[in-house]
């Protein structure tokens, strides 16, 4: 049984006529594994991974999600997240008012109290953060600032990941966190996910261009197009993918 | 900033019943008739043994009040109040006045003790050796505590005389300090001011009086404890401080209530006066019983108060946190009347339930180059109505006036109003005035955020909502933010969902 079972999955907009945009998505992820996902805008990259996390603005209408076992789909947004389910948003949203650190401090122990766990101690918690901050460039300024307020779009994809280190899932879901970033960004971020890859934990890295990937090495290339998995292989399909642009899934599917 | 957890832990320790200091106290008290004439003002009067020049004017104001209708400008919605059916007096039943804190009735000793307030100084003094060090220990804080109509208890009194404060109930400031009361009693809110204040001044039963006097830093914060415990019983207190020239202090006032069914009426009345490069610094965390979701119960808060920046360079700076009330009516204001003055209010307001608050602040610019700052948070959650209500205004002769504005209102759901009634006058060109004012909803993206973290919904909601008002926060007293920020959190519950 894979860690991460998505089977035959059909998603809509929430609503009367929603529009139908996961349309039969099967993936399997085990521990360890990074899968990315590639595919033309459109394709429901994104939705796939909001509808991971529990977003409310879609349904699903048929197959199932299962986490080690678990019915993922029948658990509330903050449950998953403490099973082990990370976003990493391509646009992380602003929380003005509240530090970083606070921000994180409270997400940790949030979901340490659902697992039964001890909250952790202040000077564990400092070290923590100080630890993980400095591998990411990030400085301590920053931590005390409100999450992702006047953060530039590298800083905002940084502390994504810095969030993402603290928490320690088990099922990371990167969402185009190449998008906006210079080649020195991508290089730190890209980093900062590397250090992640643990045989514990799986990875599925969505993403529109092969740039990224040279840097994050997947095990496992996924093609994406109307809301269902084309095309699979190892890394040199996204080399392929680079070489002749998604022409031809587009053709097909005309 | 542990804080946050603790909201966090607050929030979810909380069953159905939100309010947690609805507790009554059974306690033998001693009350005047019931309804209000000239013989209620005289009873009350001749409990506290006052000089006649004080029942005079009380008996003033009574007779005044007779003439006044009750206004009704507010955004606010009630049924008419029954003023006949009132006590206007009610005290613990006790010989004499205590003499030392282990005089107190042990049940009175023990209200306290649960609210949270130390009224034994060893206690307070041992709070701060077991948490203190680094700074961030609890500060020690002078106490008067104010049980329905009576003080019950002043603490650090000696102390605080060997710097030449004065902080005592004001019924014995009217016995020991009779010039200083004279000549300050109504020199700020005048007993014709308006109806609430005119029925305080012919009511009032006590309320904390201090005196800093010439270019004294009151040595620790001073803070007054207000509990109304009694059924059908009315709370009038009056405040009244003054900061003598280039002195400093900082008061904190917080007021909890049994929860009933009734609505119970809380008319109190503060005055500060501060002479020339003084300062006060009022803070205030209102948590009166805001009535149960059904909008049944609940305290009427009607409050006027006022600081008259007196002197030139002279300071007033309120910070409210209001919670609580299931009608809140209040507007704390600054006279700038001397040269250089300065007025700040920081308000937080949060409304749940079907609780109603029409709060806000009044700056009036008299003198030359005085400045004045306004930062106010509304929350309005389930079917409450929040306004904001403030007047900026500058004289004819406030020459270079400058005001400062900013309103923010959040609405958390659908089902709450949030209003913003500013007003703006100017007589003198050279004034300057800014305002303001924003209104926005907790975003859906914004809790899909902090949920995907791992927060539950109510623990983002606080982080959000404590993110918002974090401005206004920060001017509390440390000690006090920590509580205020608990108390937010408690406010909110249920609002989500």
């Amino acid at each position: 049984m894979a860690m991460l079972d998505i089977d035959n999955l059909h998603a809509k907009i929430e609503g009367e006529d929603g529009k139908e945009i996961l349309k039969g998505l099967s993936l399997k992820v085990n521990p360890g594994e990074v899968h990315a996902i590639m595919g033309p805008n459109g394709s429901g990259k994104s939705t796939l991974s909001y509808i991971l996390a529990g977003k409310d603005d879609y349904e699903v209408t048929e197959g199932s999600v299962t986490l080690n076992g678990e019915d993922l789909l029948e658990m509330e947004i903050d449950e998953r997240a403490a099973k082990g389910v990370f976003l990493a948003f391509q646009y992380p949203i602003e929380v003005p008012g509240v530090a970083t650190m606070t921000f994180l401090r409270s997400a940790l122990n949030a979901q340490r109290k659902k697992r039964g766990e001890e909250e952790i101690s202040t000077p564990d918690f400092l070290r923590l953060v100080k630890e993980k901050a400095a591998g990411l460039g990030i400085s301590q300024d920053m931590l005390k600032r409100g999450v992702n307020v006047g953060f530039s779009g590298g800083e905002k994809k940084r502390a994504e990941i810095l969030q993402m280190a603290i928490l320690e899932p088990k099922i990371a879901i990167l969402d185009e966190t190449d998008s906006g970033l210079d080649i020195d960004a991508l290089k730190i971020v890209s980093e900062g996910v590397n250090a992640l890859r643990s045989p514990e934990r799986g990875m599925i890295v969505i993403t529109h261009y092969q740039r990224l990937l040279n840097h994050i090495v997947p095990d496992f290339v996924h093609v994406m197009h109307k809301g269902r998995i084309v095309r699979s292989g190892g890394k040199e399909l996204a080399l392929e993918l680079e070489a002749n642009g998604y022409a031809e899934y587009q053709q097909d599917a005309a | 900033m542990p804080a946050v957890q603790e909201t966090v832990e607050q929030v979810r320790s909380i069953d159905v019943d939100q309010y947690k200091y609805g507790f009554f106290t059974d306690i033998e008290s001693e009350k005047a008739p019931k309804g209000l004439d000239e013989d209620t003002v005289r009873f009350i009067s001749a409990k506290k043994g006052e000089p006649e020049w004080l029942l005079e004017w009380r008996l003033d104001a009574f007779r005044r009040w007779q003439t006044m209708p009750e206004p009704k400008w507010a955004r606010v919605d009630y049924p008419p109040i029954p003023y006949q059916e009132l006590y206007y007096y009610a005290a613990p039943k006790q010989k004499a006045g205590p003499k030392s804190i282990d005089e107190i009735d042990p049940e009175i000793l023990a209200t306290y003790e649960k609210l949270g307030i130390p009224l034994r100084e060893r206690d307070a003094l041992l709070g701060i050796e077991s948490t203190g060090g680094e700074g961030s220990g609890r500060a020690r804080v002078a106490v008067d505590a104010v049980f329905d109509s009576v003080s019950v208890a002043t603490t650090f009194k000696e102390e605080l005389a060997k710097a030449g404060v004065i902080f005592m109930p004001i019924s014995e400031a009217v016995r020991e300090h009779p010039e200083l009361v004279k000549k300050y009693l109504g020199s700020v809110v005048p007993v014709t001011d308006n109806f609430f204040a005119t029925l305080n001044s012919a009511v009032f039963s006590d309320g904390s009086f201090v005196y800093i006097p010439k270019g004294v830093r009151c040595p620790m914060e001073l803070s007054t404890y207000f509990r109304i415990n009694e059924r059908n019983t009315g709370q009038f207190e009056r405040t009244l401080i003054i900061a003598d020239e280039g002195s400093y202090v900082s008061y904190l006032e917080g007021c909890t209530a049994p929860m009933r069914d009734e609505n119970q009426l809380h008319a109190a009345v503060v005055e500060l006066v501060a002479l020339a490069d003084a300062e006060i610094k009022y803070s205030t965390v209102q948590n009166w019983y805001p009535g149960d979701s059904e909008g049944k119960g609940g305290i009427f808060n009607f409050v006027t108060k006022r600081g008259d920046c007196r002197g030139d360079r002279s300071k007033i700076s309120w910070t409210q946190v209001e919670t609580g009330s299931a009608i809140t009516w209040k507007y704390p204001s600054c006279i700038l009347r001397g040269d250089e003055s300065q007025g700040e209010f920081y308000s937080i307001a949060i409304s749940n339930g079907r609780q109603q608050v029409d709060s806000g602040t009044k700056m009036i610019h008299l003198g030359k180059n005085t400045s004045s700052r306004i930062i106010s948070k509304g929350i309005a959650a389930g079917r409450s109505d929040n306004t904001y209500r403030g007047l900026v205004s500058a004289h004819r002769k406030a020459t270079n006036a400058r005001n400062f504005t900013n309103c923010d209102s959040l609405l958390i759901g659908d089902q709450c109003g949030a209003h913003t009634v500013p007003y703006i006058e100017s007589k003198n060109a050279s004034a300057h005035f800014e305002h303001e004012a924003t209104t926005s909803k907790i975003s859906e993206d914004q809790l899909f955020y902090c949920r995907q973290r791992g927060l539950d919904p109510e623990e983002a909601t606080a982080l959000i909502v404590n993110g918002f008002v974090k401005d206004v926060l920060q001017q509390l007293p440390m000690e006090f933010a920590v509580e205020a920020q608990k108390l937010i959190s408690v406010s909110l519950e249920g609002s989500v969902g």
